[in-house]
């Protein structure tokens, strides 16, 4: 009998990679932030830009949001009521305040209680940890928004936030 | 006789059967076509909305090719940087068949750029014009 060497090793190695990604997650890696699983709000806030990790602000600020969506960033993001309620008790659900989440607290540092900021690109810790991304970069025509996480951080998609 | 009867036949299964395959993009063609009250769509008045330049809209968002883009088969570009997958059909089959989604996106789009929602006429244009593309 042959012994199908390469179809083990790939299988070997896949597992191995699982077994890495799933070591990080669970340890809390800092960089990770659970990405959005939900297909409806994946497919209704992922659609302009990259669908924002929940735990990255707080419930509030989720609230807040999901109640003025027709003033959404200068943009109509509008949707039937049921959807947006849908979306709303999923982000609520996941938010960075909600239990459990600590490594998303980090993020949330220095945020007032009971403030809704609505930009995570303005939350004090965001801003702090991107103060040595330089002028030119921000302006770089394949980022031209801060808000364009994937530029930058290519595996943004997948929840990892490193350089 | 029964040759006619045999061909006739034949000819109504074949109406029947694209009846049948016709998909939900020629079912909006279809609805969009009833609500202008017209029989026609042109692919190029379709090309012209697309690539027109309109003033009624938001001044950062002045045409349809601002985020699609000129070629409708390459991908295009929110101003959030994210990328949008082309929009014609030959390149991807899948777009415009959730009736839904293409009325909520020409209710958004149509209102960034030209500054109100594009009527059924130009829906169907514009449908036409991506179909062909
Ligand atoms: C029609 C397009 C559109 C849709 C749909 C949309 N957004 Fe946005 N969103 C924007 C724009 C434009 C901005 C501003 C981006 C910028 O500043 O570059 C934005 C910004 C944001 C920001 C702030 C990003 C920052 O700077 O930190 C959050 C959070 C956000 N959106 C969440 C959502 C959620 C949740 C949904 C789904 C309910 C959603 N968006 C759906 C267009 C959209
Ligand atoms: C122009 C490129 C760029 C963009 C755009 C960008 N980042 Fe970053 N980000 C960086 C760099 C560079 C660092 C590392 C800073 C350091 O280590 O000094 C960083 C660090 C981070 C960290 C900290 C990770 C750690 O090491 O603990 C988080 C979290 C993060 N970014 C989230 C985001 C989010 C969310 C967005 C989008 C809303 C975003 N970034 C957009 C470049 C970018
Ligand atoms: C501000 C950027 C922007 C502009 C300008 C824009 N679109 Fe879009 N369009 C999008 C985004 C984002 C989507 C949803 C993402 C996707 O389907 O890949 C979309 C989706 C669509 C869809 C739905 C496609 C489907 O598969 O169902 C239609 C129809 C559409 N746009 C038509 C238009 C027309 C017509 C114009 C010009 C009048 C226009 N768009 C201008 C960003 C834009």
């Amino acid at each position: 009998m042959r012994i199908p060497y390469r179809p083990l090793a790939i299988g070997l190695m896949t597992l191995a990679f699982s077994a890495f990604v799933l070591a990080r997650a669970q340890a809390g890696d800092r960089h990770f932030f659970a990405p959005v699983t939900d297909p409806v709000v994946k497919e209704e806030c992922g659609s302009c830009h990259l669908a924002f990790a929940p735990s990255m602000l707080p419930a509030r600020s989720w609230q807040r949001m999901m109640g003025e969506l027709d003033k959404h960033f200068g943009d109509n993001a509008s949707l039937d009521a049921t959807t947006a309620e849908k979306i709303a008790s999923y982000l609520v659900a996941n938010a960075g305040d909600a239990g459990g989440q600590r490594y998303s607290n980090k993020l949330l540092k220095g945020v007032a209680p009971g403030a809704a900021p609505q930009r995570i690109t303005e939350l004090p810790k965001w801003v702090s940890e991107h103060r040595k991304v330089p002028d030119w970069e921000w302006r770089h025509k394949e980022v031209r928004t801060k808000a364009n996480c994937v530029a930058c951080h290519t595996a943004a998609e997948q929840g990892y936030y490193e350089e | 006789m029964k040759n006619i009867l045999v061909v006739t036949s034949g000819i109504v299964a074949m109406i029947l059967s694209t009846a049948t395959f016709a998909g939900p993009r020629e079912d909006l063609l279809a609805q969009y076509a009833a609500a202008a009250k017209t029989a026609s769509f042109s692919a190029a008045r379709g090309q012209a909305l697309h690539t027109q330049n309109f003033s009624g809209g938001k001044p950062d968002t002045p045409s349809c090719t601002t985020c699609h883009g000129k070629d409708t088969r390459g991908a295009g570009r929110a101003l959030t940087g994210k990328t949008i997958e082309p929009v014609a059909v030959s390149v991807a089959p899948t777009r415009h068949t959730d009736p839904a989604k293409v009325e909520k996106w020409f209710k958004r789009n149509c209102t960034e750029v030209l500054g109100r929602e594009c009527t059924a006429q130009e829906k169907g244009d514009w449908l036409t014009f991506v179909i062909g593309q």
